[in-house]
């Protein structure tokens, strides 16, 4: 299972990539496993408002349909459009193709979010 | 059949000129129907329909008939689903010409006996559930959330309490509850599972506030488990001044033992065409009724059929009802069928239900226990989730094995729900198989998997003895082709 060192997660298989004010958030490559193959990506609106831990999107796979939670409190300034017609990216390369980018608006959430080593723990617990 | 595999869609049998019909000389004088129709409503091209002969008609839907699997082909292990055979006597029953005949809009005086049988049946079921009223009106199971919730939503609201706006879901729930709860403009909280399966009491406690309207549950839940604590979780929820919401999709498993009202239930839906001998599977109609406590009566679908100085009547007169919910009065002969499953099996009848149902579950549950992985080791109620994540090094995945069932003759199981069990297995066998059919549908299972020790590509492969094989169902959802197209297919 792959877990990035430069990436921060959610207990509910989201990954966020920090670069300064502006955030990148997808899937975990474990839960795009656990998904399967997935077939649809709802998108949010670029300039919605979200608080941490509200659904962002909702990922759909031949199984079942899960929700993508704000793993941090913001505004959305771009949703991946590549996503609508090709979702089988987000299988592909969970990290590389991201959902949505969030300028966030409490940078002290942060905090909250798993380094790889708790993140790796959370998976091996749901196994 | 071999024959039943090829055959071609009804566009494609399709001869220039060729038909089923034989007109007789028109005798008025004949107009173009340009002459008749304002140029906007016509049509430019005349309509794609296929041109085919009365026997082609016959036998291309026949042959397409024949591919159908029902409960009445064969076992139908569907969890959550309920697929019972339902006795053919209430089809009859449902079909008299008293009841298929009647109008909606006829005098209440011609149709008594169609009001007495909803009386009376909205009797029954609040017997059965510990509820004091029920409307009939709701045509399905999603249907009923939908009108029982606007009851709770209009009960608060009543009583100056419209801040309540949030709804508590397990994550064990069925997939309608939060859909119905958002249509119904409430905001959806999710509480997690315990380790038994059950609601979680920190987690609930935590999740409970002054905007609290209620909590919606399965009991059992779709883990097929009853959780014990029911009362404990009543208690917590009516504390906080919210109401219970009883999903009774798996009323199969407690007809005649527990009731939702006695559990500390507020409102409660059933669904006729599961648990009361409607068949369903095929598009409806359903018929999910919903049952208040007294303090919410006011609230319920208008009208309801009351009985006075010795006539039926529908009572409309009810200001603070949510209104209607369904044109007329629902589905009717949905609720005959009910009506005469109820009666015909009695109290004690509809308590063996539920009890064959559960002890069949536990039987499977019990022989099926060394094959797959049991997440929630429990005496089970009327049907029971295993894991097939023990086959995932072999590479097998428990689609695969629903996929190879088919070629041993049977629906597969509900798999991958609940979707808090990896690679779910829910088998519900229901009250009406015999021993025998469950112990051969156990050793298809065995079988199955044998040929995952010895040779599993065959079942990752499978279904083989189907019309279509493999399917690619991604691709599927990924570029559905929704309708046939002509040109690409000539």
């Amino acid at each position: 299972m792959n877990i990035p060192k430069n990436l921060k997660y959610t207990s509910s298989h989201e990954w966020v990539r920090i670069e300064g004010n502006t955030v990148f958030i997808g899937i975990t490559d474990y839960a795009q496993e656990h998904l399967g193959e997935i077939v649809f990506v709802e998108l949010p609106e670029v300039n919605d408002e979200v608080t941490k831990g509200a659904p962002l999107a909702v990922v759909e796979s031949v199984k079942a349909a899960a929700d993508v939670y704000a793993p941090l409190s913001g505004t959305v300034s771009e949703v991946n459009e590549a996503l609508l017609d090709n979702p089988e990216l987000v299988n592909q390369d969970p990290y590389e193709n991201w959902i949505v980018t969030l300028e966030i608006s409490n940078p002290a959430e942060i905090e909250d979010l798993l380094d790889p080593a708790e993140y790796e723990k959370v998976c091996e617990q749901e196994e | 059949m071999a024959q039943n595999k090829q055959t071609p869609l009804i566009f494609e049998i399709s001869q220039p000129g060729r038909k089923g019909y034989s007109l007789p000389p028109c005798d008025v004088p004949e107009k173009e129907v340009s002459e008749l129709l304002p140029a906007d409503f016509l049509r430019e091209k005349p309509p794609l329909l296929p041109e085919v002969s009365e026997l082609d008609t016959v036998r291309h839907f026949t042959r397409l008939s024949q591919r159908n699997y029902g409960v009445d082909a064969g076992f139908y292990p569907l969890g959550s689903c309920t697929m019972k055979y339902n006795p053919k006597v209430n089809e009859v029953v449902s079909r008299l010409s008293g009841f298929l005949h009647v109008h909606p809009y006829q005098a209440e005086e011609t149709v008594q006996g169609c009001l007495q049988i909803m009386y009376e049946l909205d009797r029954m079921l609040s017997e059965i559930t510990g509820m004091d009223r029920f409307s009939l009106q709701p045509a399905a199971g999603a249907h009923g959330e939908l009108a029982g919730l606007l009851a709770i939503k209009a009960y608060h609201t009543a009583r100056g309490e419209s801040r309540r706006t949030k709804i508590i879901v397990p994550d064990s729930a069925h997939g309608t509850n939060p859909a119905s709860a958002a249509m119904a403009g409430f905001e959806v909280i999710q509480v997690k599972s315990n380790a038994q399966g059950g609601v979680d009491l920190d987690s609930l406690k935590a999740a409970v506030s002054p905007e609290l309207a209620g909590l919606m549950l399965t009991n059992p839940n779709t883990l097929g488990l009853f959780d014990e604590n029911i009362t404990e979780i009543a208690e917590i929820i009516h504390a906080a001044g919210g109401l219970l919401y009883y999903d009774g999709a798996n009323a199969n498993a407690i007809l005649g033992i527990a009731r939702p009202g006695d559990m500390g239930f507020d409102v409660v839906h059933l669904n006729l065409h599961k648990t009361f001998s409607t068949p369903h599977g095929g598009g409806g109609p359903g018929s999910g009724p919903v049952g208040v406590k007294k303090d919410l009566i006011p609230f319920l679908p208008k009208p309801l059929v009351e009985f006075r100085d010795g006539k039926y009547y529908l009572d409309g007169d009810l200001p603070l009802s949510l209104g209607k919910v369904r044109s007329f009065y629902g589905n009717f002969t949905v609720m005959v069928k009910a009506y005469a499953y109820i009666l015909s099996l009695g109290a004690k009848g509809l308590k063996e239900v539920s009890e064959n149902a559960v002890l069949n579950a536990n039987y499977l549950l019990q022989k099926l226990k060394g094959l797959f992985l049991l997440p929630y080791d429990r005496i089970c109620m009327h049907e029971c989730v295993f894991s097939g994540q023990n086959y995932h090094s072999q590479g097998v995945a428990v689609l695969d094995i629903a996929k190879r069932l088919l070629d041993y003759g049977y629906h597969p199981p509900t798999i991958y729900f609940p979707l808090i069990v990896q690679e779910a297995l829910m088998l519900e066998p229901t009250e009406t198989e015999s021993k025998e059919t469950l112990d051969e549908f156990i050793a298809a299972l065995k079988a199955i998997v044998e040929e995952i020790q010895t040779d599993p590509e065959l079942v990752r492969s499978a279904p083989y003895s189907t019309v279509v094989q493999r399917l690619d169902e991604a691709a599927a959802a990924r570029h559905p082709k929704l309708r046939w197209q002509p040109e690409t297919n000539k």
